[in-house]
């Protein structure tokens, strides 16, 4: 089938061979021809020598998930030549390294091979082992250059760029994508039915992964402090945000730095440290993912006891366990909203691309701040570390960011005596008083128990005031956290109800299921507690498909504790193989939902 | 257990430091411990050495974990701020606070287990940060919160009240500081206030990790015989290294000390810790013979206290990381925050 701006390419590779960067310059090729495109890397837990993949989709309609399909399969990993071969969807096309011929990946008469001697042809042009492996990578740019007419001067450019400071590279590489360009001319028809063209899609956006965008996000909230403990996926938001530290907070004069960022010993050390920031009146902040939540839970419940507030981003990987933790899944929302013994709760946002990682990084420092609580931020590898075509990240400098309730040494002054956990204004909030400020805003933070005016206490109703008291707080919190995302289509009892990177997948489906004349509503939600909008969506129809990626459908229990939803109204579609979703999941268990809604 | 409040009552002619206040300014609430618990002892030195240093009180952050030792901040300098955080975790919380302000004092009082087992790896990573407070360990050898169990600390061969007796090598916390290279570490006997103080003082002046072990009985779970934590094992086994006294910058160097048996060490802050040698073999600047003296004497069966060893040269956490002297926390956000003009450069290379 014909198609323009609409074709899957996927990349079988060995990690550790530089194919990255090759995948990276085909992705932003594509991109800089105005075409949106959707990049995933699926890679081993491994450093070098096991098998990887990297996806691109060219997607004209700018959707946002994986496609299920694979129109060009680019085999340059003999180990995984039988399963590549076997992905490819048909009418596709198979391109491999034919130096060495393999009439086994002939087998199959709905796909076209495309053999190119990448090896030979850059044994031949290049010196030394390196060079020759780098080289063979771009050489089949080059090729699907040829196959998808990408624009030639737009590589260049890319390459021009890359290299600034190495120019003499750009002449080899280009020389490389010339190889694979010229081979394919010359022996295939060029281009494919499946091609592009530029457009202007992707105007105005950029091309970015989610830690990198969070990381930017805490730089641009003033996070003064970070602590953390390496864990994939979460370790390039902490290595984003050192590296926009390390240009944007030395201080001109003395050339000392305005940022403190400390990697440390176990993620129990790390969130104490965020939470002494904290106290001490810095936005601080901890990215981890689930284990290290594991390790976390003790702190967090001081901190939500304490009123002490915190940012941690989760970047969820695949678990129970260690899992894979080079695979995707939101498999920590209950153990995140009830992180912690004792009746604890927490306040968690939901980003669903690097734009929310950008905006919700500074608002979980607003509302921690406000709040006075921990605020988790629940990202995962797919949005950490896959690029996204996002638009660009805007910052409004009118906005004036919210330190919450803290007393200033003249206020303090003022007072007749300062209590801390007094609310006086009715929304659950006490005034807090950093150290350092004034004598009288000296406060003996505790996680035993207090009375609302701060001193240790065993009493039950001292004790009970209180805890209730916080239950108030958490009221304020549903008040003011990010609303839902909610789309109406005509008239209909049933919708789709979904979170955080689940979003592109859903939209997709939505979409589709459209074209076979299916339309249903769509909620997505931003943070818990759940806002009365949430709430009211449920009520509103007879049956919600609550779509996540976890085998316990955690966010839909999270709904029936938080919402009272009625359990009955709200069907799992769960996705939880490690893969970021895709519409086709979507769109097969609507379907199958709606064939029993008929059946009865 | 409850809060009590304790009237402060001084008395007209008792002694001002320089900031105008008196010892009692620098009190806390009424302890809740057991009756000749040495942790009192350890509070009262406490509040001796942070009034004699003129501290404000609102510029010092006592912070702790869990455990007997981890309540006493509740009981000295009311008008400080406090962080009686989880077990095993104050030198994190310490960590972070110091990380968002550096111009507080900090004073950690943990305990043996609280130090030596539950937060054995934050003890040690505090060290090789060089985090700039004093810590203090109130070690008894015993978990009295929980009624007499066995903590790391805990010699071989000492006898619970119920049980066996431990066959486990205890942790020294000294030796472990020592081989971790902190930059002042000093052990003392919380029934030994003329050392204690000076002790404190110094730890507190001291620009880098301070560590100050003090053997303080449990008079209720291991002041029996057969326990070497007792208060008549310490008194008969205590020998003295080096006497410290604390010398403010701006005051003169008193002629108590014989010269010759006296060695002046300067501080950070300008001010002067002066040590008498009692055994003069002994070199409190090098590590090697420290931990060679603390070996010998151990096996010895001795404990030796006072000011073991000292190095005001190397950096403290924020120099080694070379950021601002502002407390991070009183930097305006406007400033951290490079704008929009900025974020559209920044992108740029996303395009």
């Amino acid at each position: 089938m014909a198609t323009v701006n609409d074709v899957v390419i996927k990349i079988a590779t060995v990690n550790g061979t530089g194919s990255a960067s090759a995948n990276g310059l085909l992705m932003r090729s594509i991109f800089r021809m105005g075409v949106p495109v959707v990049g995933k890397n699926y890679f081993p837990s491994n450093i070098q020598g096991l098998p990887t993949w990297y996806e691109i989709r060219v997607t004209g309609n700018a959707y946002q998930a994986r496609s299920d399909r694979v129109d060009i399969m680019v085999a340059m990993n003999a180990q995984t030549y039988a399963r590549d071969l076997a992905e490819v969807s048909p009418g596709g096309w198979l391109l491999y390294d034919s130096t060495w011929p393999r009439s086994s990946l002939l087998d199959r008469d709905d796909v076209t091979v495309l053999g190119v001697p990448l090896s030979r042809m850059c044994n031949e042009h290049f010196e030394g082992a390196r060079a020759r492996i780098l080289m063979k990578n771009i050489a089949y740019v080059g090729a699907l250059a040829a196959l998808l007419e990408i624009d030639l001067d737009t590589i260049t450019k890319l390459l021009e760029e890359t290299f600034a400071s190495k120019q003499h590279l750009v002449g080899s590489n280009m020389e490389a994508i010339r190889l694979g360009y010229d081979y394919a001319s010359e022996n295939f028809v060029c281009p494919l039915p499946s091609k592009i063209a530029a457009a202007d899609g992707a105007k105005g956006h950029i091309i970015i992964d989610g830690n990198t965008a969070a990381g930017l996000g805490c730089m641009y909230a003033g996070a003064t402090v970070g602590a953390w403990y390496p864990i994939t996926p979460s370790t390039s938001l902490m290595d984003a945000f050192r590296s926009f530290c390390s240009k944007y907070r030395v201080d001109p004069e003395s050339g000392k730095r305005t940022y403190c960022i400390i990697q440390a010993e176990d993620e129990l050390a790390a969130i104490g440290m965020v939470l002494g920031a904290s106290w001490n009146g810095a936005r601080s902040f901890t990215p981890t993912s689930g284990p290290g939540i594991s390790l976390m839970s003790e702190l967090l419940g001081y901190a939500y006891y304490a009123e002490i507030p915190a940012v941690v981003f989760n970047v969820q990987r695949t678990g129970p366990s260690t899992g894979m933790p080079t695979r995707t899944q939101q498999a920590d929302i209950l153990s995140c909203a009830y992180a912690s013994h004792g009746d604890t709760k927490h306040v968690l946002l939901f980003p669903a691309d690097p734009g929310e990682c950008f905006t919700m990084a500074q608002a979980s420092f607003d509302l921690a701040e406000r709040l006075q609580t921990p605020v988790m931020v629940l990202s995962d590898l797919d949005i950490g570390m896959n690029d996204w075509m996002v638009p660009e990240f805007e910052f409004d400098e009118s906005y004036v960011p919210d330190r919450g309730k803290v007393l200033t040494a003249q206020e303090l002054e003022d007072m007749e005596a300062f209590y801390r956990y007094l609310d006086i204004d009715g929304d659950g909030i006490p005034y807090r008083s950093l150290p350092g400020i004034h004598p009288k805003g000296a406060f003996f933070t505790r996680g035993s128990g207090h009375t609302k005016y701060g001193s240790y206490t065993e009493d039950s109703d001292a004790y009970q005031d209180v805890v209730d008291r916080l239950l108030l707080k958490w009221e304020t919190a549903r008040s003011i956290v990010p609303e839902p995302e909610i789309q109406y289509s005509k008239f209909n009892k049933a919708a789709i109800l979904s979170v955080g990177s689940c979003d592109g997948a859903c939209k997709e489906a939505l979409d589709r299921l459209n074209e076979q004349n299916i339309s249903l509503n769509y909620c997505r939600v931003k943070a818990f507690p759940f806002s009365d909008a949430v709430k009211e969506f449920i009520e509103q129809h007879d049956v919600v498909y609550v779509v996540e990626q976890n085998r316990d459908a955690q966010l839909r229990t999270l709904l029936m504790l938080d919402c009272d939803a009625n359990p009955t109204k709200l069907v799992s579609f769960l996705h939880y193989n490690g893969t970021p979703l895709n519409a086709g999941f979507v769109v097969k268990r609507a379907l199958e939902e709606q064939s029993k809604g008929q059946a009865a | 257990m409850s809060f009590i409040s304790k009237p402060t009552v001084a008395h007209p002619n008792m002694p001002r430091n320089k900031l105008g206040l008196t010892a009692r300014d620098y009190e806390g609430a009424v302890s809740t411990l057991c009756a000749g618990c040495g942790h009192d002892s350890v509070t009262a030195a406490i509040i001796q050495a942070v009034f004699k240093l003129n501290i404000e009180p609102h510029m010092l952050a006592k912070m702790s974990g869990i455990g007997c030792s981890s309540k006493t901040p509740a009981y000295f300098v009311n008008q400080s701020h406090g962080f009686n955080s989880v077990h095993g975790r104050m030198a994190s919380v310490t960590t972070g606070a110091n990380a968002a302000n550096r111009t507080l004092t900090y004073i950690g009082v943990s305990g043996d287990g609280d130090s030596l087992s539950i937060g054995a790896g934050q003890f040690v990573h505090a060290i090789r940060r060089n985090l700039n407070m004093c810590y203090i360990i109130e070690n008894n050898g015993v978990y009295g919160l929980t009624k007499g169990q066995f903590s790391a600390s805990a010699d071989i061969g000492t006898l619970p009240k119920k049980g066996l007796a431990n066959q486990q090598e205890p942790i020294d916390a000294v030796s472990t500081a020592l081989s971790l290279g902190a930059t002042y570490i000093a052990r003392s006997f919380s029934g030994d206030k003329d050392q204690l103080v000076p002790l404190i003082q110094g730890a507190l002046s001291h620009d880098g990790f301070a560590l100050v072990d003090i053997i303080s009985p449990c008079v209720t779970f291991n002041d029996h015989e057969g326990s070497t934590k007792s208060y008549a094992h310490t008194r008969e086994f205590y020998h003295n290294v080096i006497d410290a006294d604390y010398i403010a910058a701006a005051e003169e160097i008193t002629t108590a000390y014989e010269k010759g048996s006296a060695r002046s060490v300067e501080l950070h802050d300008g001010s002067k810790i002066i040590l008498r040698k009692i055994d003069s073999e002994y070199d409190s600047s090098s590590r090697s013979a420290a931990f060679k003296y603390l070996r010998e004497r151990f096996h010895a069966g001795e404990i030796i206290t006072g000011l073991l060893y000292i190095d005001d040269s190397r950096k403290e956490m924020h120099d080694l990381m070379g950021n601002i002297d502002t407390p991070l926390s009183e930097v305006p956000l406007d400033s951290l925050r490079p704008g929009k003009e900025e974020l559209k450069k920044i992108l740029a290379r996303y395009r």
